[in-house]
């Protein structure tokens, strides 16, 4: 394999802000990405994450902030010299070239001799395997294929960084799941440093090493897959990552990080995750993959225990994606393993480290520090 | 082999429970196309008939030209072609609509470019651009003649100002005839490119970017191949505009001689010298040499890429 990334040891943003006539879609970015790491921009649409990827590929300019390159402004380089590739959510094919020499066009427009642009692109195009649709125009392909043709047209300059703008949210559901692992298969087979902008958790949880998850601009948690599933910073996050049932309830009592919360009929026990005192207002996050029906005679020592009636079940391949209702009309949403009928009355339970109590207001908790892994730490 | 024509006839005797307008539109029959009918009578009427009258009276010329020219019948022709004086007005045509054309064409597309994206000032520049699509050629030549005449503003400001000592010629010549040619038709050619322009993917081009193109790399190999069968089609329609020139030729032009068109010698011949004949001759070759032009530009367009560009179109 010839094609390898171009190398740099940090890519740093530093206070990266954008505003469009004086409202912010883009406030205080600051991230360091290393070489050969795979990036995800994660959020709900608005969120600021296409701002900072055009932002990143010099396609907008920047507001405030700096852009470098192991201490190297490349934020003052027009988009044309940055050496970035970059794939778009709608392909943006070159419609009146033939594949290749849609793959070619970077390799033109830099003067490589022909006999190597022949040889590149026909790498690029064995690496999407798509060798035998080499002639054909962008139009008589699928959208997998043009999304290919796509990568391939990035990944053949060897950019010092690959940007991908939602680049599977136009297939479908099937061709978006092979598109992911033929994603994630370049990326470890070239190494090629990536920052991603998606709005699907799953996918950004499949294919980073790190996620960055925004909203109206504001960086909400940085941190490696596993910590934002795990321990997500504030309710938004939480309810981003799948933690779908959110409860608005009312602190009792706190030990340390433990607390007793109440109110709409229920009263758990839970996790602090930064800072709560007795009568706050909080969300309560449970993720329905915590929230069990636990089964007739299992133990429930340890566990919060909630009385509900069941009213809508969904067979999810291995297991029940269960909606059920408490006595005082709180839905929830839990999961289990056999299989119960609507109308059933059940026994939930939720271990408390799992009750994730966050402040109800965001700005209340924006003032505890977000996580932030250390560059290190990070395995490449 | 029996069997399937057995079936076939066996499917023809069925009797289709559809209903008639269903059943003709299978085979393509809109039944609403009476609805037409009004219409074709008004085209047959005033277009069809008119036209093939004009073109039986090219074949009937007077007995004086007959006479000069021979060629039977054909007489008009030959005197078309034989005739210095009036092929003459051929290029003389030519002259003015070809560069009009090109002119209208290619000025639009920077303009088209940079009213793509919003800047304040934006819907005030492209009103002034398009406004003159309101005014009529007889409108716009006696503006010409108030503003750029012997003694008009211009004129009259420019030698009280001792800028110039003898007043510029600006109408009542070729120069006048072309400011009415693109007065006229440029607000047309800018609407055209500017919509073509707008059913480009801005994304390509930012593609384009990315891989490295500077602007100039990226019009000529991106923009202007995806915009090419849109500037043709804008082209043929602007000197098309520009080919019939009349009034204005008359007006602010020169109509004894730079400006002596076509259509002012068709004018010419049917009022002054009562040779209906040759009027006609003369406008049926304004529409073949028009024909001649746009078969040309449409050869060259089928050169190019003509599918979808991605945008909104």
């Amino acid at each position: 394999m010839t094609i390898s990334a171009s190398s740099f040891d940090a890519l740093q943003l530093k206070n990266v802000g954008r505003s469009f006539g004086g409202q912010d879609a883009l406030v205080d970015l600051n991230l360091t990405i290393r070489a050969g790491e795979f990036i995800a921009l994660l959020g709900p649409s608005g969120c600021g994450k296409s701002t900072a990827l055009n932002c990143l590929a010099g396609l907008l300019p920047l507001t405030h902030g700096q852009i470098l390159i192991d201490d190297k402004r490349v934020d003052v380089l027009p988009a044309e010299k940055r050496d970035f590739g970059m794939v778009f959510q709608n392909y943006a094919l070159f419609p009146h070239l033939s594949v290749q020499k849609n793959v070619a066009f970077g390799l033109q427009m830099r003067g490589v001799p022909r006999a190597e642009i022949t040889r590149r692109v026909a790498e690029a195009l064995a690496l999407v395997r798509l060798e035998q649709h080499a002639t054909k125009l962008p139009g008589q392909l699928s959208g997998g294929q043009q999304q290919r043709v796509a990568i391939a047209r990035a990944v053949v300059l060897e950019p010092r960084l690959v940007l991908m703008d939602e680049p599977l949210s136009n297939l479908d559901a099937k061709l978006r799941l092979e598109m992911r692992t033929e994603i994630r298969r370049l990326h470890q087979s070239l190494g090629l440093t990536t920052v991603y902008v998606t709005h699907d958790q799953e996918e950004a949880l499949s294919l980073a090493d790190r996620l960055v998850v925004l909203r109206e601009g504001h960086v909400q948690q940085i941190g490696t897959p596993q910590e934002l599933h795990d321990n997500p910073a504030n309710w938004h996050v939480a309810d981003f990552m799948g933690y779908r049932n959110l409860l608005d309830l009312t602190v009792e009592t706190v030990n340390g990080s433990e607390a007793r919360v109440s109110g709409r009929g229920l009263s758990l026990a839970g996790h602090i995750v930064h800072h709560a005192a007795a009568s706050d207002s909080v969300r309560v996050a449970i993720r329905p993959h915590d929230l069990t029906v636990v089964e007739p005679g299992a133990s429930t020592s340890g566990l919060n225990t909630v009385e509900a009636t069941v009213q809508v079940v969904e067979y999810q391949g291995r297991e029940f994606a269960v909606e059920a209702v408490t006595d005082a009309g709180q839905n929830l949403f839990v999961h289990a393993s056999s299989a119960p009928r609507p109308g059933d009355r059940v026994t939930l339970g939720v271990a408390p480290s799992r009750v994730l109590i966050y402040q109800a207001d965001l700005a209340a908790e924006a003032g505890s520090p977000v996580t932030q892994t250390p560059l290190e730490s990070v395995a490449s | 082999m029996s069997s399937a024509i057995q079936s076939r006839q066996s499917r023809t005797r069925v009797k289709s429970t559809a209903s008639l307008a269903h059943r003709l539109a299978e085979r393509g029959i809109d039944a609403r196309l009476w609805l037409l009918a009004p219409a074709l009578v008004f085209i047959v009427a005033l277009f069809v008939y008119p036209f093939a009258y004009g073109i039986g009276l090219t074949f009937q010329p007077l007995a004086r030209t007959t006479e000069q020219w021979g060629g039977g019948p054909f007489a008009n022709y030959v005197e078309f072609f034989k005739d210095p004086f009036t092929f003459e007005s051929v290029w003389l045509t030519m002259k003015l609509a070809l560069p009009a054309a090109l002119f209208n064409v290619i000025v639009s597309i920077p303009l088209a470019f940079k009213l793509r994206h919003r800047f304040r000032g934006k819907r005030f520049l492209s009103t002034l651009l398009v406004l003159p699509i309101t005014l009529g050629t007889v409108l716009t030549a006696q503006g010409l003649l108030i503003f750029a005449g012997r003694q008009g503003w211009l004129n009259r400001f420019l030698l009280d100002t001792h800028i110039i000592d003898q007043p510029l010629q600006l109408v009542n010549n070729y120069l006048g005839v072309m400011f009415s040619l693109i007065i006229s038709g440029f607000p047309f050619a800018f609407l055209l490119v500017s919509s073509y322009l707008s059913g480009i993917d801005p994304s390509i081009e930012a593609a384009a970017r990315t891989l490295g193109a500077n602007w100039r790399q990226r019009f000529r190999r991106v923009t202007l191949p995806l915009l090419a069968p849109g500037l043709a089609t804008t082209f043929i329609l602007t000197f098309v505009l520009a080919f019939s020139v009349f009034p204005s030729a008359r007006l602010v032009g020169d109509p004894g001689g730079d400006t002596r068109v076509m259509a002012l010698m068709a004018y010419r011949a049917f009022g002054e010298q009562q040779n209906y004949s040759m009027a006609s001759t003369i406008a049926i070759m304004m529409g073949v040499i028009e024909l001649v032009v746009i078969a040309f530009v449409l050869l060259g367009r089928s050169f190019f890429y003509k599918g979808s560009t991605g945008g909104k179109g």
